[in-house]
């Protein structure tokens, strides 16, 4: 007998909207972390001010706030806004896209603080050889920098990812047909919620059992280049 | 409103539409929906979205020729999509209330149906200003139910969830001694169900307008107030035509308008 | 924007604030005593307590917290005769038991780690320095390792309280009405939707950073003896 009641494929096709989400809102952290992280290093104070304050707002209120402040506060917010300058405005929030805007938008915050901290912690020295060997900025950036960036921010980067898999969940609440929400329908179809919540628990739990294992491997060949000393 | 300009502004997602300033109905019509309100709206396990007010829905918009869409939405979220335009018309259940005609615009009302608590048989719970007061009423966030125990029933222990049916698990399980809820849903949801033996209806029948409002219409913007006009028409036409009262009759067995 | 309904709604606030405190601060009092066993039992040679507080730990840093709270409250209902047979269901009925229960065993996942990694990092030779001044397991444990590994912990610990602090507002989902089911029922009823969701965010922000606030005195403290290094 089908322990899922033929529910089964209901929550693979969850199971890949949930993956989906994660990995597209992941590239939007990371892409918002290097460019918040650029700023942060920046000269122009009001740039930095506003960085500091996106970083600071977004540590301070929960991720199921924000998602219910921009999808269900944003349109109503702009639509006061606009109609009070006259104008009428349509706004067509596709839960997917508001969904992995949110969490781009939230987890960019902790990526910008991940990538700050490994460009921090690469030696000034190697700014310096870089200059001394003649080479562009740019070319020190991709050839010099960046592998290091990478390596001092794989185990930041990697939380960041365990921690927005997890987030994905909450997405539900704004109907995008995710793992959860897929899970709550089947649930409450077959009068079985332990069984199937459980179910969506084990498949969380694998995702972040292999990304577990695929960030170790990550980093060591992010690494190979290091010796270890003997401890 | 001196600019008659309709501005798309782009934030994540554009939605465009030319011009709902002449009176031709949008192409498509986009109808939102609860789709966890069954008999009147639900979705079937293959995704389709079926019920009495999507029947009815489908009904109106032949009688309007228009070619017509339907989208779910979270009951939270129904009336701000409205307002933030994600889809054209609510047919949902949504009750005319003074409340919300301050926001949204209605068609007039196409079903209304007395609003009366649930409990168990056995139980000796007594629905009155008193009896209330002792004990734990379960019912969906943001709808007339909620507001009607918030303004009457301050201090009742008060439980909202964010579909209807979470409150009849919670029922079934013994959370909470009351639902309150729409005479029809109670006997779809719980009174006909296998597992909906030994609870009763107890109580009078509630139909304030202050709370329940004129029974349920089309919701739309306001400013797309001709859409509503237009299904107030269809109707009256469906009313006439007999058509309605054969839908009523396969979901219900009788009719659900109520009062003329 | 409707300033009103917001002041109407004031004394609800008020009272969703007090739920969320109550319900982070009782899940952290309790998760914090709860992880030191958990954080011993990781370190424990014995494989049935080490696989035992492994799996444990695993699943629930491993799954999300909105997951959890569904497979607890909604499962429980589902076996409520059963759970009524054994004398449980009076705590499992209750929204409010079932939110501290899967909160405080989310938090003991997580702080047993801390701990974990705070008693790893003791300098051996301290260990050995106190037992050469003749201490017994439980007095090195209360009075050296334990002190010593809250300091080295301290800031991973404010972290997690100011996780948990958020994390609280995913119990709106079971019926609660903590600070975000009171801005949604607000939201909701007076359709006042992002002014409800900007009050609900500042509240949040006043108590995150309220408590880092009170963070950084206690850490102060827990260094007092380490003068040149405390900034």
């Amino acid at each position: 007998m089908d322990p899922l009641s033929g529910y089964g494929w209901m929550l693979i096709s969850g199971f890949g909207l949930t993956l989906g989400v994660a990995i597209s809102s992941m590239i939007g952290a990371i892409l918002i972390g290097l460019i918040a992280a650029s700023i942060k290093f920046s000269r122009i104070k009001i740039v930095r001010l506003i960085v500091g304050l996106y970083t600071t707002v977004i540590r301070g209120v929960p991720e199921l706030v924000l998602l219910l402040l921009v999808y269900y506060g944003l349109p109503t917010l702009i639509q006061d806004i606009a109609g009070n300058m006259g104008y009428q405005v349509r706004l067509n929030l596709n839960p997917f896209i508001a969904g992995i805007a949110t969490l781009s938008f939230i987890y960019g915050a902790f990526a910008c603080e991940a990538l700050r901290s490994a460009y921090l912690a690469i030696p000034k020295g190697q700014h310096e050889t870089i200059i001394a060997f003649g080479f562009s900025r740019l070319r020190g950036f991709v050839w010099i920098i960046a592998p290091q960036l990478l390596r001092y921010a794989l185990p930041a980067l990697g939380n960041v990812w365990l921690v927005l898999l997890k987030a994905t969940a909450l997405i539900s609440i704004i109907q995008l047909p995710e793992l959860m929400r897929m899970t709550d329908m089947a649930a409450r179809a077959t009068r079985q919620p332990f069984t199937f919540f459980l179910v969506a628990c084990l498949a969380y739990l694998l995702v972040t059992l292999i990304s577990m294992w695929g960030q170790k491997y990550l980093e060591q060949w992010a690494s190979k280049g290091i010796v270890r000393g003997a401890v | 409103m001196k600019n008659k300009f309709k501005y798309s502004v782009a934030i994540l997602a554009i939605g465009f539409s030319a011009n709902s300033y002449s009176q031709d109905l949008p192409d498509p019509l986009v109808i939102a929906t609860e789709g966890a309100y069954p008999p009147f709206n639900y979705v079937d396990a293959s995704g389709n979205v079926l019920g009495f007010e999507v029947d009815l829905a489908r009904a109106m918009c032949e009688e309007l020729k228009a070619n017509c869409q339907f989208v779910t939405q979270d009951w939270d979220g129904i009336i701000p999509g409205l307002l933030a335009r994600h889809y054209d018309a609510v047919v949902g259940s949504l009750y005319i209330t003074d409340e919300r005609k301050e926001r949204i615009a209605f068609s007039e009302k196409y079903y209304q149906t007395p609003t009366r608590f649930v409990v168990m048989s056995d139980s000796d719970v007594e629905i009155s200003d008193e009896g209330i007061s002792r004990i734990t009423i379960g019912t969906q966030r943001g709808t007339s139910f909620e507001r009607m125990m918030r303004d009457e029933h301050p201090d009742a222990d008060l439980r909202v969830y964010g579909s209807i049916d979470e409150a009849y698990q919670d029922l079934q399980s013994g959370r909470v001694d009351a639902v309150i809820d729409d005479v029809v849903s109670i006997n779809e949801n719980l009174l006909s169900q296998e597992h909906g033996g030994g609870y009763e209806m107890r109580g009078p029948e509630f139909s304030d307008p202050e709370w329940f409002g004129y029974g349920a219409g089309v919701g739309v913007h306001k400013d797309d107030k001709y859409i509503a006009d237009a299904f107030s028409e269809a109707i009256r036409t469906i009313r006439e035509n007999g058509t309605y009262e054969r839908i009523s009759n396969e979901w219900f067995g009788f009719d659900v308008y109520g009062e003329q | 924007m409707n300033i009103n309904a917001i002041i109407e709604g004031l004394p609800r606030f008020i009272d969703g604030v007090i739920i969320t405190v109550t319900y982070a601060g009782g899940s952290l009092l309790i998760g914090f005593f709860m992880a030191i066993p958990v954080a011993l039992m990781r370190s424990s040679r014995n494989r049935f307590f080490y696989w035992f507080s492994t799996g444990y730990v695993t699943f629930f840093r491993g799954t999300p917290l909105l997951a959890q709270l569904f497979l607890v409250y909604y499962g429980a209902g589902q076996f409520h005769h059963e759970l009524d047979v054994i004398g449980l269901w009076d705590f499992f009925r209750e929204p409010w038991f079932c939110a501290i229960f899967t909160l405080t065993l989310n938090t003991t996942a997580y702080t047993s780690e801390i701990w974990r990694g705070g008693l790893q990092a003791i300098p051996k030779a301290e260990i050995e320095a106190a037992r050469a001044c003749g201490l017994s397991d439980f007095q090195l444990l209360r009075h050296i390792m334990f002190p010593r590994a809250l300091g080295i912990g301290w800031p991973a610990y404010t972290n997690e309280v100011v996780y948990q602090i958020q994390a609280t507002s995913l119990v709106s989902v079971i019926s609660v009405m903590d600070i975000t089911g009171v801005a949604r029922s607000i939201a909701s009823r007076d359709f006042v939707y992002y002014e409800a969701f900007l009050f609900a965010a500042a509240l949040y922000l006043l108590l995150v950073y309220g408590f880092i606030a009170f963070s950084r005195l206690v850490e102060k403290k827990l260094h007092r003896h380490l003068k040149d290094t405390t900034t």
